[in-house]
């Protein structure tokens, strides 16, 4: 497949896709921050999304959980319409999210933020998921008596993802886990959910500015432009455009 | 010495009572920021459905020691019910709908709530006192003064011991368990807490329920500690207990407790040592000062955004 432009609706998938958004209008009270965006995304894979500062891209993952909902078009996961769901409802079926920002629970304890995570599902497995997660992350276990909001920047985010990863989600939503991390946390990061792809066969839909790390470790990838999509394509064409090298990997890999 | 420590006892028990109304105080703030100018009324409400309960049960002194206390359990248990009902069903009706809205509805609306139920009750029940013939009586000399002696009633000691439980398990809850988990994470993030799940509107609710149910013990042991009680109550022990949680450090659940115990002893030492009449000048005093010099409260966080 060759990169299309697409202002018309991308071709559905031969297989049902884990996630697909149609259409979807997103505002904050007048603010048009969502324009018609669609998205696929199939099991198993990694998508990226990479787009400039305020395109709409947290918009569109804060959507996928109905926080704000749609306006318009509709939010299908796994063939269930879940536009018009709660947020809390929406994250029990086996979504869940690394949001901007992180969001660790700040007085709370490492362990207890991942119990936070772990909510969810029943807490059989609550003592060897810790244990995945202090294997996959061993600087928290070193921390998992300490408070949240003490952690620097990459354990907040190890700790982000963690949570995330606690409630066995069959999809997650990552929202900028490189952002303000060291080039060798962010490659830590990002080894660990390309390891969590290929083990588990876990789906993965990425939010980036760090363009080429997020095309490099992607199947697919979309740009989103001023609240729409403007190119999609696989990570390794993406990655090959001049038009995309231009406007997001000036510089190369940061 | 033996005037002092008479205080110190008098002061514990009225501490405990502002304790219990200021957590109600103190958890709403933490989890929606508003500070619910109806809980004072609230507390009024339980301390009315306490003293309906005993009189519909037929509750006397005269009974045995031991079905004394279970009726006395019961009744208590019921207010904590009925409190709660009626804590839950204000949020839902008067703050819920406002949520989101700008910071002073919802204040307002509480102020209103406040006059709703006080007006309520005094339509309801009469703007007469209500007293209470003394169910609970006796108590121990615990010093004896060249001519003071020391004491502490049985009532006391109620009050005293049903408190110290109840923060054991109040703490335990907050601390242990899920729902305590649940009621901390919305109370720091609670955008995140619906992302990990967590049914937000249910969890503030459950906030109101406990609060209520805290400020039905607070009804109960004031019906019982001083025998009358009236629509207005409400109105003075709420400013107390707000103070009190001021004082604390609002959103901070062992400062709500720590500042009733203070407000408590401030009193009545102050009653005890210079004039009865002044003793509420001294408690808001002390909320004047706290606010000017010490915003956060003793055991308060300050805020801090994190970037």
């Amino acid at each position: 497949m060759s990169m299309a432009s697409v202002s018309d609706p991308m071709a559905v998938p031969a297989s049902e896709p884990v996630l697909a958004v149609r259409g979807v209008h997103t505002y904050y009270g007048a603010i048009h921050a969502l324009k018609g965006v669609d998205i696929d995304i199939m099991d198993g894979e990694i998508v990226s999304l990479i787009g400039a500062n305020g395109a709409g891209k947290s918009t569109l993952m804060m959507t996928i959980c109905g926080n704000p909902q749609a306006r318009h078009g509709n939010v299908i996961y796994r063939g269930e319409d879940i536009t018009r769901v709660p947020t809390h409802e929406i994250m029990r079926k086996g979504i869940a999210q690394s949001p901007e920002g992180r969001r660790i629970f700040p007085r709370m304890t490492v362990r207890e933020n991942l119990q936070m995570g772990a909510g969810i599902t029943d807490m059989t497995h609550f003592e060897s998921d810790l244990e995945r997660m202090y294997t996959l992350f061993p600087r928290l276990k070193d921390r998992q008596g300490q408070r949240g909001g003490t952690l620097s920047g990459g354990e907040q985010q190890m700790l982000a993802i963690a949570r995330a990863l606690m409630s066995r989600p069959k999809l997650l939503l990552l929202d900028e886990p490189s952002l303000g991390l060291a080039p060798l946390i962010v490659r830590q990061i990002f080894n660990a959910i390309r390891d969590l792809n290929q083990s588990e066969g876990l789906t993965v839909f990425l939010v980036e500015q760090n363009a080429y790390h997020a095309l490099k470790l992607a199947h697919r990838g979309y740009v989103m432009v001023n609240g729409k999509i403007s190119i999609t394509g696989t990570g390794k064409e993406l990655l090959a455009s001049p038009e995309i090298q231009a406007a997001y990997l000036e510089g190369g890999a940061h | 010495m033996e005037y002092f420590v008479q205080q110190l006892i008098n002061g514990l028990t009225l501490g405990s009572i502002y304790g219990l109304i200021a957590i109600g105080y103190t958890m709403v703030y933490g989890i929606i920021g508003m500070i619910n100018f109806a809980h004072g009324d609230i507390f009024m409400v339980g301390s009315f459905i306490a003293m309906i309960l005993i009189v519909a049960l037929g509750i006397t002194a005269g009974a045995g020691f031991i079905v004394l206390i279970l009726a006395l359990m019961l009744v208590l248990l019921m207010a904590m019910l009925f409190t709660s009902a009626w804590g839950w069903t204000v949020e839902r009706i008067a703050y819920r709908p406002l949520r989101g809205s700008f910071r002073l509805a919802p204040l307002i609306t509480a102020i209103g709530m406040s006059i709703v139920l006080q007006n309520f009750v005094q339509i309801v029940q009469g703007a007469r006192v209500k007293p209470l013939p003394p169910l609970v009586s006796g108590g121990y000399t615990i010093m004896d003064g060249n001519n003071f002696d020391v004491q502490i009633s049985n009532i006391q000691i109620l009050i005293l011991v049903t408190t110290v439980v109840l923060m054991g398990v109040f703490t335990y809850i907050i601390n242990k368990t899920a729902l305590g988990r649940s009621l901390r994470a919305c109370e720091q993030d609670r955008k995140m807490a619906s992302l990990v799940g967590i049914n937000v509107d249910r969890t503030i609710s459950l906030t109101f329920v406990l609060g209520a149910a805290l400020a039905a013990v607070a009804g109960f042991m004031y019906l019982l500690y001083y025998g009358v009680i009236d629509f207005y109550i409400g109105f003075i022990a709420g400013v107390k207990a707000f103070t009190a949680a001021v004082l604390g450090g609002i959103g901070s659940l062992p400062g709500a407790m720590l500042g009733g115990i203070l407000i408590g002893l401030i009193e009545t030492f102050w009653s005890g040592y210079f004039s009865v009449e002044y003793k509420d000048v001294a408690a808001f005093f002390i909320l004047a000062a706290v606010l000017i010099f010490m915003p956060s409260g003793l055991l308060g966080k300050p805020e801090v955004e994190k970037v």
